[in-house]
């Protein structure tokens, strides 16, 4: 039994399509209101015991705008499976899947930082890499290279570090 | 400076010895600086081998690195700085004593180097005022042994009486640019310079 004959037959019941990749791998798209369902299939009966990562990709200015990538791999098996669920720019949204892979939290979490995209039932969903209040998502298609106000929030923790202690470089700014 | 023995004998046996304040504050700075490495990335390494036996900074008295700034007084930012680690850093600059130098180790750390980009720090200067920029990806121990003896020959030309008197000068912040243009002319302290100078006029100040 091929590793697509194990998916399909997992995937009985959940509308799915299967893509080409160029590079041969095995990759199929889903809807995305059934992605808990179909990931749990995969999980449990067609093995993908682990998973890779939890990615997305930003296609602006198509619509649908970002596509959740998800990539499993069978420990049994030593076989891989690539998943894609396309979901719209606005209010970007997609239900998490942390209780099938807790591992999956920080991959969450990390697409979240960079697209925004809102993982619903993710206990601990804010930002990993970027800074704490930061308002924007580096990795859409509309964010310069260089930023915007990338500076902000250190010099507001700077402003209130002053204001604490006025002593310390007064003559600065 | 000179040391004299005086002619009759009797003052003392010992005789007495003759420098300027400055002159001898200085030397005792620019020999016993002690680095606080603020490894960041890949210069870091660099750093490491520079307090090593092969290029051993300890031939100009900076051997002394120590991990809690409260203890040092040369900063060595040898890495890429973020804007998010730029918070921490501040920090620990603040903590260190006056008086402090800062080098810039590494394009990174210079000017944000090939990271212009939203996350990183595009110069040091940014956030603290720099004494000495070197260059290099990562620089060379030389480099950064090269940019010490400069630092040295800075602190010579620091005037500490004088400015002990008449206020010190810190570093000059430029808010269009946001960045530091000037590090400190380093005499005392600038944290609690109230506390420690001298009334500088008549009248003014405490008695």
């Amino acid at each position: 039994m091929s590793t697509q004959e194990r998916v399909v037959a997992a995937l009985a019941g959940i509308q799915h399509s299967l893509q080409q990749p160029r590079d041969g791998g095995l990759s199929i798209e889903i809807e995305a209101s059934v992605v808990p369902q179909a990931l749990a299939a995969l999980r449990d009966r067609a093995a993908f015991d682990t998973n890779v990562f939890v990615t997305a990709i930003d296609r602006f200015p198509a619509e649908p705008r970002f596509t959740v990538c998800y990539a499993f791999l069978s420990t049994t098996h030593n076989d891989r499976v690539r998943v894609q669920a396309r979901i719209p720019g606005e209010k970007p949204h997609i239900a998490t899947i942390t209780h099938l892979w807790p591992g999956t939290a920080y991959s969450e979490r990390e697409c979240f930082d960079m697209f925004g995209i809102v993982f619903d039932g993710h206990t601990g969903l804010k930002r990993l890499l970027m800074p704490q209040g930061y308002d924007h998502f580096p990795l859409r298609k509309e964010f310069p290279h260089q930023g915007i106000e990338p500076d902000r929030l250190y010099r507001e923790w700077d402003q209130r570090r002053r204001e604490r202690s006025p002593l310390r470089s007064e003559s600065e700014a | 400076m000179g040391s004299l023995k005086p002619a009759d004998g009797h003052a003392s046996e010992t005789g007495f010895f003759v420098t300027q304040v400055d002159w001898v504050v200085n030397w005792g700075r620019k020999n016993s600086l002690w680095p606080m490495p603020l490894g960041l990335s890949c210069c870091g390494i660099e750093l490491m081998a520079m307090i090593g036996p092969k290029f051993d900074i300890a031939r100009f008295g900076a051997e002394a690195a120590r991990f809690s700034p409260r203890q040092c007084d040369l900063m060595v930012v040898a890495g890429t700085l973020t804007w998010k680690m730029a918070e921490a850093a501040r920090l620990i600059y603040d903590q260190m004593p006056d008086p402090k130098w800062v080098i810039a180790m590494g394009v990174c750390s210079s000017s944000g180097g090939m990271y212009d980009s939203y996350s990183v720090v595009q110069g040091v200067d940014m956030i603290l005022p720099v004494d000495l920029y070197v260059p290099g990806c990562p620089p060379r121990p030389d480099a950064v042994i090269d940019a010490i003896l400069k630092l040295q020959k800075k602190i010579e030309r620091e005037k500490p009486f004088q400015l002990l008197l008449e206020g010190d000068v810190v570093g000059e912040y430029d808010s269009g640019t946001k960045r530091f243009l000037r590090a400190p002319n380093h005499s005392v302290p600038t944290t609690r310079s109230h506390e420690v100078l001298p009334p500088t006029k008549p009248g003014g100040g405490h008695t």
